[in-house]
């Protein structure tokens, strides 16, 4: 039977309760939100006492379905003031559904200066004091609790920034090679580290595992899914071969890849920091093309990246984190970018929104455009060592802009845009304006459709027509894959072919007993947007917060583009 | 007339990055297409001075074009 795992810090008590039945159809992010606004009061502290971080798997996390292993996070988050839920690979979603476990909720707070660790297995969870990891990076977390439970064990940690309770910090999760995924977006690693909470270590031996309802139907419908994927163009061949980082030349071209802080929208050495030069060093240098963040996925969109000895440097190295290292901070130099990341997944902060905290910390002067060395040093001796201004650098872009007087400060609700110029893309712009998230690229990509024509043909990305109506529909959508613990990019197959949609449908039926049909995912995706919405506006937001930063009304260079969209727009977001 | 031809990801394998090509005035982007010995169903995403343009664009002197394979995302 499944049940909800609840840990009260504030007197340091667990219990194991039945899953009411208004949670029982839902899972991840639709999960995480609806126990969020339930719970947690919307005007609290997202570092007080009355915060909960909230965990769970996707519906189809721990089953054969490939891709399907994703883990929601879900707090009021202490960077944007708003409901959050960010996801991640790694083991722990399998593992927590192997265990039976739908969601961890984690409440109170401790009295005392105590930090404790927590360990969940078919019991239940357990909490103990903590000492020997305190202070020490997520690496070393990992290796000293594999040390302890044995090289199976699943880990959830957070770094030195989550224990100093930084706005940037993420709650990284550990892959099947011992590296880190990461809970990367709105410091919910804060919300972690104020709960006094180090790690949480997670041993599944001995779970009951999953009982399929229909395992003949089951495995059907995965076969189908999984060809989809592997028939996609971009699941199939353009993620496996050149990652994420694809993207950096392709955004190169049409004009929207943020560059010297989203002063312009290409950047000259884009060739150095691209997906194609990016996959030709890795080979050179003996590390892997191809990678996947969680057992069970068929894409493989991630890369293990070596350096000139062909020594480890990092893996999962995004689009994201190169673009805004690369491009925006204009480093320009992957090895240099390679280590950031490396050292940024160290200490626990959201590559996003370090990367642009940086480009706006060298707007402000504290140093200067491609400096890559100096990005270096902040990271391992600032952020990482908590000095006053690696707080400051550790309290994301906003508050850096903030700080040094800036005003070309790309955020939404406090939260970092990402590599994406929304004057160039503006489908992503609607996204990033309207999120509940405060601006967050994956909440509706909706660059694939502006680019590539995802989804039954081109959105022009230069113009306005048309992409309120596409933001909201794949801001509906993602909703769904967020709560089945599908990674991302299973929205271009679902939005392309026609088998996907129906064979995901009935996975979750095989899996269920249910009937569900295909209306079953807007029905979700609008229930979960209001449910987030509601919260946000109970927490004191208003539709002005919808509103990109105002130097988006400058143009940007190469089309001379500018963010016209009025704020009744943009409004008619909400209009369903 | 003269113009720039981009290749990217897996269309340069055995061809190019950048060249600049001659063509007659008045090329359809659609002849500048086979003339790289790609077909028009292996592109993804095709741009003439960085804006979307359909095969039948008729290209000018010193138009930049971009060619992509069907790709993914970020
Ligand atoms: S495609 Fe990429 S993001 Fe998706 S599951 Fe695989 S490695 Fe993770």
């Amino acid at each position: 039977m499944d049940k909800i795992v609840r840990v009260n810090m504030s007197d340091l008590t667990t219990r194991m309760e039945a899953v009411p039945s208004e949670w029982a159809g839902l899972g991840g992010r639709a999960l995480t939100s609806a126990i969020v606004a339930a719970e947690v009061i919307p005007t609290c502290h997202p570092l007080g006492e009355n915060n909960k971080l909230v965990f769970a798997p996707g519906l189809l996390s721990g089953t054969t379905a490939a891709n399907s292993g994703r883990f929601s996070a879900g707090a009021k988050s202490p960077l944007t003031g708003t409901i959050k839920e960010s996801n991640a690979g790694g083991t722990a979603a399998q593992m927590f559904a192997r265990l039976g476990i739908k969601a961890l909720i984690i409440e109170g707070l401790p009295r005392g200066d105590s930090w404790y660790g927590l360990r969940v297995n078919k019991d239940g969870v357990s909490i103990a004091e903590e000492t020997e990891l305190i202070g020490k990076g997520n690496f070393a977390v990992v290796e000293a609790l594999e040390a302890r439970l044995g090289k199976k064990c699943g880990v959830l940690t957070i770094g030195p920034a989550g224990e100093m309770r930084m706005l940037s910090a993420n709650i990284s999760v550990k892959d099947s090679d011992s590296k880190l995924r990461s809970h990367g977006r709105g410091g919910l690693g804060a919300v972690m580290g104020s709960k006094r909470i180090k790690f949480i270590a997670i041993d599944d031996s001995g779970a009951a595992g999953i009982t399929l309802a229909d395992p003949e139907k089951f495995k059907a419908a995965a076969r189908t899914f999984a060809r989809a994927l592997i028939e996609h163009p971009a699941t199939g061949e353009g993620l496996p071969t050149f990652g994420t980082a694809e993207m950096v030349n392709i955004v190169n071209a049409a004009g929207g890849l943020p560059t010297r802080n989203f002063t312009y929208g290409r950047f000259e050495k884009h060739e150095n920091i691209s997906g194609e030069t990016l996959r030709d060093t890795i080979i050179a240098r003996g590390g892997s093309p191809k990678h996947g963040c969680q057992p069970g996925c068929i894409i493989q969109c991630s890369q293990v990246y070596n350096d000139k000895d062909g020594k480890y440097v990092t893996s999962g190295f995004e689009y994201e984190t190169i673009e805004m290292l690369g491009a925006n901070a204009c480093i320009g130099d992957l090895d240099v970018i390679a280590r950031a990341d490396h050292l940024m997944d160290d200490i626990g902060v959201d590559s996003i929104e370090t990367a642009v905290a940086i480009g706006v910390a060298m707007e402000a002067g504290v140093l200067p455009f491609g400096d890559g060395e100096g990005v270096l040093r902040l990271l391992r001796e600032e952020i990482g060592a908590g000095t006053p201004l690696g707080r400051i650098l550790g309290s994301g872009a906003g508050n850096v802009g903030r700080a040094y007087g800036v005003t070309r400060v790309p955020v939404v609700k406090n939260q970092a845009i990402p590599a994406y110029d929304p004057r160039s893309i503006k489908g992503i712009g609607i996204t990033y304006a309207t999120s509940t998230m405060g601006a967050d690229h994956t909440s509706g990509y909706a660059v694939g459709t502006n680019l590539m024509g995802v989804g039954g043909g081109i959105v022009d990305p230069l113009k306005k027509e048309g992409q309120v109506e596409l933001s909201r529909h794949l801001q509906i959508i993602t909703v769904m894959l967020d709560s089945v613990g599908l990674c991302l990019f299973i929205g271009f197959p679902a939005a392309d072919i026609p088998t996907c949609v129906p064979a995901l449908i009935d996975m979750l039926n095989a899996r269920f007993g249910l009937e569900l049909t295909p209306e079953w995912i807007g029905g979700l995706g609008v229930t979960t947007l209001k449910t987030e919405r509601a919260f946000n506006i109970a927490a004191g937001f208003t539709n002005k917060d919808d509103r990109l930063p105002e130097f988006f009304r400058e143009p940007v260079a190469p089309h001379n583009a500018v963010w016209d969209f009025s704020g009744e727009e943009i409004d008619e977001f909400w209009n369903f | 007339m003269r113009v720039t031809v981009n290749l990217y990801a897996t269309f340069r394998s055995g061809r190019f990055e950048q060249e600049l090509r001659d063509f007659p005035l008045g090329t359809m982007l659609r002849e500048v297409v086979a003339a790289v010995g790609i077909a028009e169903s292996e592109i993804g995403m095709s741009l003439v001075n960085g804006c979307h343009a359909p095969m039948e664009r008729a290209l000018r002197d010193g138009d930049s074009i971009y060619l992509f394979p069907l790709l993914g995302g970020g």
